[in-house]
This record gives structure tokens, C-alpha cells and sequence, in this order.
């Protein structure tokens, strides 16, 4: 299981190098802001982190830790998403005029 | 609960949406379906982990995504569109600050369910790598984002003993790490005492990395930052064995650090030199020297009379003009200048404001059209027939220093040769070296005329003489 998991970020992570080229410079800002709403993924392992069986001894903590890991996550996928979106929203109008020249 | 093949399934749908949304986010035609088409992946990666389970903390979930979609939500929604750089900051340490929780909390589950001794070394130290890269990325983001809002001054911070102290604290980690995991039968200290103390050194190492770099370099960061979360991410998956959280961090921090590449690469600069010397810290010498002549400011009328025969205006916008909000004055003063029969451009230098793009959006917002909006490389060679270039708020990505001052901090770095237009207006507060405190030559050049004060009430001023 662990070698398969290896495999995958081996190969997640080369096809990262290699989807990232040319970008032109007014995109790297809505770019990185994508990405960085991407990374929110980690709201995944927040949720399975409230997820099992939970027994009377110590599960405050954990339900403290997983719920501040779900808030947190969600902020970076609500907000990186949407604010994206807004900048990206800007480009749209002008965009179609560009392409005449 | 569903069968864990179908939420596999799932899991590998959104992963090839991430692939796929990331790709088109590097073009501008496609953006912000790719955008969304991410969103979608996000948001089914969601829904497979909520049915996944055996949930039983429902409500601790419904209270955690509802309230962080509401803070996520306003804060996109209200943040001006000249804070989104410290925005976007802000966001990537709290996704950080996720995975060094995901991880803590792993290890609790592992405490409470009092399994710590059979858990391999291998995922006591994976939880480490966890807890290490989101605290790096939690509070070196924060810093980014202190630098970029004025909470802290954004100068280099740098102090003597720097290297020992950053050194001490890796050595401590090390050594925190080896008695957590390898060692933990010796059982010196509880083993939960050394998860905090790894988690409060990571939080520190992620001040002192971002500190002592320049708030003019905080865009590089940033970018290196997010390539972080990703990895944060990836790692947080290992903990939890999970594919998604693997693929779509390692997709991140991979494509992340192209990313910063890329923006060193527009900076003229490497990477190395971003992280480890403070932008303009080690040139104090030529400091002392002051420039040969003297500023020669104008009023706002004597501009206007300038601009008013110029055939040829160059606008060179910079953060000054972000923070002065003056994006709409400025659409405004072109418009009055081609209504004048005057051929009106703006230079968008790769990385002028705060973050490369940061202008492009900011006057996209102003509805001054897409193609007016000229990049560096396409002016520099015709700039000799631009009889004016007004440069509004930007400092550093004009300044002739980088092409003739071997000794300048930024020497090298591609700017936009104003200086050789056969006028300059500069519009600044003040004479005061700008966010990089970098002396610029430009100020006191024979063609370069100062319209000192608030960018916006001057191109107001300018405007409201074109209409009078």
C-alpha cells in the first residue's frame, strides 16, 4: 500500500512540472490563486478526520482538532475558488475585443 | 456508507478535473471555465469523503464547513481587489494551517485509541512531515500577509546570529523528531509533549524563513508558499492513506514551484537569492552617495499643458497606484487623452504591484481594454517616440539603476526604460526610495518632471483640466 502511494505522488508530481508552461504573466496571479484553492484538498483529510469510531477518552481533542481543520480548509476552498473567479471575471469582458488584433 | 471501490472512483474523477482545471487556468481564453471545472473536482472530492465513512461527528462537520464557507465567502467577496495579493496569502496559510491539524489529529486518534506504541516509525514520522511543512506554510504566510498589508514593516527584518538561530532550530527539530518517533521507547518526555514542541518550532521556522526577506520579493514567496500547502496536502495524505490528497498536493507543489520559476525568471533573479539575502540589505554603502542633480517637480497645470501637445503618452502603472486606488482616475485621464487625438498605452511590467498580473486586473476592472495593455517587452524597443510616459506609483521596475548601476540591489532585472522616453512625469508622494528602498536615479534625470502628491487627486486634477 505505502509503495503505491509513493507511485502516485511520483507521478502527480511530474505531471505538475509538466502541466505549468508558458503562462503568461497576467494569469500567474488568478494561477497561483487556483492552485492555492486546489490545495485546499486537505478539507478531505479534515473530514475522514472526524470519521471512525470515537471513544470517551480523548475525543473532545479530536473533535476540536478535525472541526478547526474543516473550518480552516474550507476557508482556502470557499475563498480561493471564489476569489478566482472574480479576478478571472475581470478578463472576460475584454477579452473577446482582443481577439481582433 | 458506500462501497470504498465507487469513492475511489470518485476520487479519481476529481483528480483528473484538478488536471485538467489547472491546465486551462494557464490560459487566459480558458481560465475561469478551468476555474471552475476545479471547483467541480473539489466539490464531488467533498461529497465522496462525507459519504465515505462512518460519519459521526456530523454536526462538528456541518459546523466547520458552514462557518469557514461563510468566512471564506465574505472575505473573497469584500476584499478590494488591491488587497487580493495579502487575500490570497491569508487563504494559502489557512489551508497550511488545515494540514498541520489533519496530521496533530491523526496522532490524537492514535493517543485516544492507545495504539501509539504499534504505529511504525514511518507514520509518526510522516505525521512530523505533516505538522512540519503546514506550520511552515501557516505562519510564513501570515508573515507574507503582515508584510503585504503594512502590519509589519516590510523591509528585510535581518539580525546578527540569523544563520545560528535558524540553525539551533532546525537541530532542536531533529532532535524533537528523532525522540518522537525512532526512540520513543526511551520515553524521556511524553511523546505528546514532543508533538506540540515539533508543531510550536515548524510555526517558528515559518517566521524566521519569510522575516527576513524584502515585502518587494513577497510575491515569489508567496508563490513558493502555495507550493508548500500543496505539499502540506500530500503529506496530510500519507497520513490518512488517501489518493486525492496525494494527487492534488503533489500537483500543487509541483506546479507551484514551475510557477515561482517562472516569476524569478520575470524578476531576473534566482530563487536562492530571494530566500537567503534581504532584497537591498547588503548595499548600504551606496546609499551614503546621493545622486548628481535635483528633483524638478511641476504642478498639476504644467502637466496638463505637457500632456495637452504630447502625441504619444506611455502609462506605467505600479502599487502606488493600487494603493491610491486611482485605477479609474487613471482609465478616465487616458480616455481624455485620446479624445484629445493622443495614442495612449499602458507597460505592464511583469511584476509590478504586489503581484505579477496585479495591474492587468486592477485596470481590467477599470474597463481600460485589453489592448492598450502592453507588455514590457513590447514597448522597451519603441519607447524613443513616446513623447510622455507617466509612471504612476511604480518605482523599482523603472529604474535605470537595473540596466547601468552594477552595484544596485537589482541590477539586471528587466524594467521599462522610461528614462529613455523624451519625457517623464512621475507621479509619487514622495521623494522616499519605494517598497524595496532602492534609490532610484530616475527621480533626478534632466527629462523626468515630479507631480508629487496623491495619485488619484493629481490624475483627477489632470482630468478635471482636460475638461475645463
Amino acid at each position: 500500500m505505502g509503495i503505491m502511494l509513493v507511485f502516485v505522488l511520483v507521478l502527480a508530481s511530474f505531471l505538475g512540472f509538466e502541466l505549468i508552461s508558458k503562462v503568461p504573466s497576467q494569469l500567474h496571479t488568478p494561477l497561483m490563486s487556483g492552485s492555492n484553492a486546489i490545495s485546499g484538498i486537505t478539507v478531505v483529510g479534515a473530514i475522514l478526520s472526524l470519521t471512525g469510531t470515537f471513544v470517551a477518552d480523548g475525543e473532545v481533542a479530536r473533535i476540536i482538532l478535525g472541526t478547526l481543520a474543516v473550518f480552516f480548509a474550507t476557508i482556502n476552498v470557499v475563498g480561493g475558488y471564489m476569489v478566482t473567479d472574480r479576478m478571472l471575471s475581470m478578463f472576460t469582458t475584454s477579452k473577446k475585443e482582443a481577439k481582433h488584433d | 456508507m458506500i462501497n470504498e471501490n465507487i469513492v475511489n472512483i470518485i476520487y479519481i474523477v476529481s483528480a483528473i478535473l484538478f488536471i485538467y482545471g489547472l491546465k486551462m487556468l494557464g490560459n487566459a481564453a480558458k481560465a475561469r471555465k478551468g476555474n471552475m471545472i476545479s471547483a467541480i473536482g473539489m466539490f464531488i472530492a467533498i461529497m465522496a469523503a462525507l459519504v465515505s465513512n462512518n460519519v459521526l461527528q456530523w454536526q462538528w462537520i456541518a459546523i466547520g464547513i458552514i462557518a469557514g464557507s461563510i468566512v471564506g465567502a465574505l472575505a473573497s467577496r469584500m476584499v478590494a481587489m488591491t488587497a487580493m495579493p495579502e487575500m490570497v496569502a491569508l487563504f494559502n496559510g489557512f489551508g497550511g494551517a488545515a494540514s498541520l491539524l489533519v496530521g496533530w489529529a491523526e496522532y490524537q486518534r492514535y493517543v485516544s485509541e492507545g495504539q501509539v506504541m504499534q504505529v511504525t516509525v514511518t507514520s509518526l514520522l510522516i505525521i512530523i512531515i505533516t505538522v512540519l511543512i503546514g506550520g511552515i506554510t501557516f505562519t510564513g504566510s501570515l508573515i507574507a500577509w503582515a508584510k503585504l498589508a503594512g502590519k509589519i514593516p516590510s523591509k528585510p527584518i535581518q539580525y546578527t546570529g540569523q544563520q545560528i538561530v535558524n540553525v539551533g532550530l532546525l537541530l532542536l527539530l531533529v532532535a524533537g523528531s528523532i525522540a518522537f518517533a525512532p526512540l520513543r521507547e526511551m520515553e524521556i518526555i511524553g511523546s505528546y509533549q514532543l508533538l506540540i514542541f515539533i508543531v510550536v518550532i515548524s510555526c517558528i521556522l515559518g517566521i524566521t524563513f519569510v522575516i527576513p526577506i524584502g515585502g518587494g520579493d513577497m510575491p515569489v514567496v508567496i508563490s513558493l508558499l502555495n507550493s508548500f500547502s500543496g505539499m502540506a496536502a500530500c503529506a496530510a495524505g500519507f497520513v490518512i492513506t488517501n489518493n486525492v490528497l496525494i494527487v492534488a498536493g503533489a500537483l500543487v507543489g509541483s506546479s507551484g514551484i514551475i510557477l515561482t520559476t517562472i516569476m524569478c525568471k520575470a524578476m531576473n533573479r534566482k530563487l536562492t537569492n530571494v530566500l537567503f539575502s534581504g532584497f537591498g540589505s547588503g548595499t548600504t554603502a551606496a546609499k551614503g552617495e546621493g545622486f548628481q542633480g535635483e528633483a524638478k517637480p511641476v504642478s498639476v497645470e504644467d502637466a496638463y499643458l505637457m500632456l495637452e501637445a504630447a502625441n504619444n503618452v506611455l502609462i506605467v502603472p505600479g502599487y502606488g497606484m493600487a494603493v491610491a486606488q486611482a485605477q479609474h482616475a487613471v482609465q478616465e485621464l487616458a480616455a481624455q487623452l485620446e479624445a484629445n487625438g493622443c495614442e495612449v498605452n499602458f507597460a505592464i511590467h511583469p511584476v509590478a504591484g504586489r503581484m505579477p498580473g496585479h495591474m492587468n486586473v486592477l485596470l481590467a476592472e477599470a474597463n481600460v481594454p485589453y489592448e492598450q495593455l502592453r507588455e514590457m517587452d513590447d514597448v522597451n524597443p519603441t519607447i524613443e517616440m513616446v513623447d510622455i510616459a507617466i509612471v504612476i506609483g511604480a518605482n523599482d521596475v523603472v529604474n535605470p539603476a537595473a540596466r547601468t548601476d552594477e552595484g544596485s540591489p537589482i541590477y539586471g532585472m528587466p524594467v521599462i526604460n522610461v528614462d529613455m522616453a523624451r519625457t517623464v512625469i512621475v507621479m509619487k508622494r514622495s521623494l522616499n526610495p519605494g517598497f524595496a528602498g532602492i534609490d532610484n536615479p530616475l527621480f533626478f534625470n534632466d527629462n523626468t518632471r515630479m507631480l508629487f502628491g496623491d495619485a488619484k487627486k493629481t490624475t483627477q486634477g489632470l482630468v478635471a483640466e482636460f475638461k475645463a
